[in-house]
């Protein structure tokens, strides 16, 4: 499968990756990782007339302590967050999942930014964003926005980033290690989830997000409301389905889907002592 | 466009579309057809290369992407009196391979992984080996493999 023709050219900085936004409008197109991109390209399902490379850009590639959080750079490729040991310290639950997304190759070019600005529900890293309570940053031809992870995901494969704006950060408190709880059913190893639940423990209490159980990723937040009325793990994860809105499809049933999901968030809870 | 690139070592340039993915100018362009396609679909990891020595599925990356890289493929791994290293070695001596389709992707896939992780478990192996299928189902001697290559320490990995 050969992708319909593009031109292609490599952004030296995000400033000119901007411009080309600006100039290009709907024609254009980011070009990250090309994980999820390119398999659409080679399908037909999308068709840009100019792929903007911002890969090189690797001033966007980091993984830093902020004092009270963790910055990533939206170019961190997942194997350099499953293996930063400032990830693995301040963020292990990040670092854990992004070990866990497809496979060692693919892993060795997706990037976070890729990732979260595609709006897959049925990616990891964006529930885990949610549960964490992460922000984003965006930068355009005004500069740099913040968004936060609950205003990020807006519906299926849509986020709230502008077309003439990159991702270029992503921000998370910092987690303590052994406080969460990830849980993902997959058939075969390297899939995507059928369904994914994970669940962490911070100050503020419990948060609870949900992979693939509608067109965007979700936050348990009934469950989470639960578990601050002091119900425990059993009771609280029978909401996970609440309000949910999975596809069916040959991996399972919309009944399937939530009864898994049920499941999967009292087996994360367990882990965070709920 | 242009494309430029290390390949085994070889300094390549070829004019391509930007469309031209890695597996077909490593195959069709650069002539090297050890590498092979089986899914398409980034799923079987037949087409798996080096890029600066991380394991990648080609049939996924634009040649364009890989433009300045390093770029290894089966036929970079031995040396140049034809003798096999240590992983196709280990491949040999195990009987890793019955129809040898998915063997290139899968020595290239243990050769990244042994670079990241040089004394794996064998679960490391199994795990390391998620983006590789082998429609022989021949995983246990894949794995054998993997296990006896690490266990080997050449001179110049
Ligand atoms: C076989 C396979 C298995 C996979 N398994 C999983 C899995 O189990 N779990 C999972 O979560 N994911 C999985 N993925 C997806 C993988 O994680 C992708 O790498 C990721 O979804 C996209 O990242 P990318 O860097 O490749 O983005 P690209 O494909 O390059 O881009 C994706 C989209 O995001 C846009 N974009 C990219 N970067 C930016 C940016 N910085 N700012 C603004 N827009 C941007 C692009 O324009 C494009 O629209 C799998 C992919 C494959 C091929
Ligand atoms: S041909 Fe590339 S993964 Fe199967
Ligand atoms: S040996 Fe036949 S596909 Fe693996």
């Amino acid at each position: 499968m050969i992708p319909a023709s593009f031109d292609y050219v490599r952004a030296a900085t995000v400033e000119e990756a901007i411009d080309l936004l600006v100039q290009h409008g709907d024609d254009a197109k980011l070009l990250a990782g090309g994980h999820s991109l390119l398999p659409l390209m080679k399908m037909r399902l999308a068709q840009p007339a100019l792929l903007v490379d911002i890969a090189p850009l690797r001033a966007l590639s980091y993984v830093r302590d902020e004092h009270d959080h963790v910055a990533v750079g939206a170019l961190t490729r997942h194997h350099d967050l499953a293996n930063s040991p400032v990830a693995i310290s301040g963020a292990s639950v990040l670092a854990h999942v992004a070990g866990q997304i497809g496979d060692p190759q693919v892993r060795h070019r997706g990037t976070i930014g890729g990732s979260i600005a595609h709006g897959d529900p049925a990616s990891d890293l964006p529930a885990v964003l949610l549960a964490l309570g992460a922000t984003m940053v965006a930068q355009g031809p005004t500069g740099r926005r913040e968004i936060s992870a609950a205003d990020f995901f807006v519906s299926f494969f849509e986020v709230a980033l502008a077309p003439d704006e990159v991702l270029v950060e992503v921000r998370v408190p910092k987690s303590s290690p052994g406080q969460w709880g990830f849980e993902k059913l997959t058939k075969r190893a390297q899939d995507w989830a059928i369904v994914g639940a994970v669940a962490v423990r911070s100050s503020s209490g419990v948060g609870v997000g949900l992979i693939n159980m509608g067109p965007v990723p979700l936050r348990a937040s009934g469950v989470e409301a639960a578990i601050a009325s002091g119900k425990d793990a059993k009771e609280a994860a029978e909401l996970a389905s609440e309000g949910t809105e999975p596809s069916a499809d040959f991996n399972g049933s919309l009944e399937y889907r939530q009864h898994v999901a049920r499941v999967l968030v009292r087996r994360a809870l367990e882990k965070v002592g709920v | 466009m242009r494309i430029e690139m290390m390949v085994n070592a070889n300094a390549e340039s070829h004019d391509v579309e930007a469309r031209t993915l890695l597996v077909h100018y490593l195959r069709d362009a650069v002539g090297l057809t050890g590498t092979n396609v089986g899914c398409d679909t980034t799923s079987c990891g037949a087409c798996t290369v080096l890029m600066n020595g991380e394991s990648v599925k080609s049939c996924t990356v634009l040649a364009a992407q890989a433009a300045g890289e390093a770029i290894t493929t089966i036929e970079g791994l031995g040396d140049e009196f034809g003798q096999m290293d240590r992983v196709q070695q280990a491949f040999q001596d195990c009987h890793g391979l019955q129809c040898g389709y998915c063997t290139p992707g899968m020595v290239m896939a243990v050769t990244s992984l042994l670079r990241e992780n040089p004394e794996p478990t064998e679960a490391d192996v199994r795990l390391g080996l998620e983006g590789n299928l082998c429609r022989c189902t021949g995983y246990h001697n894949i794995v054998e493999a993997a296990l006896a290559a690490s266990r080997v320490h050449e001179v110049h990995q």
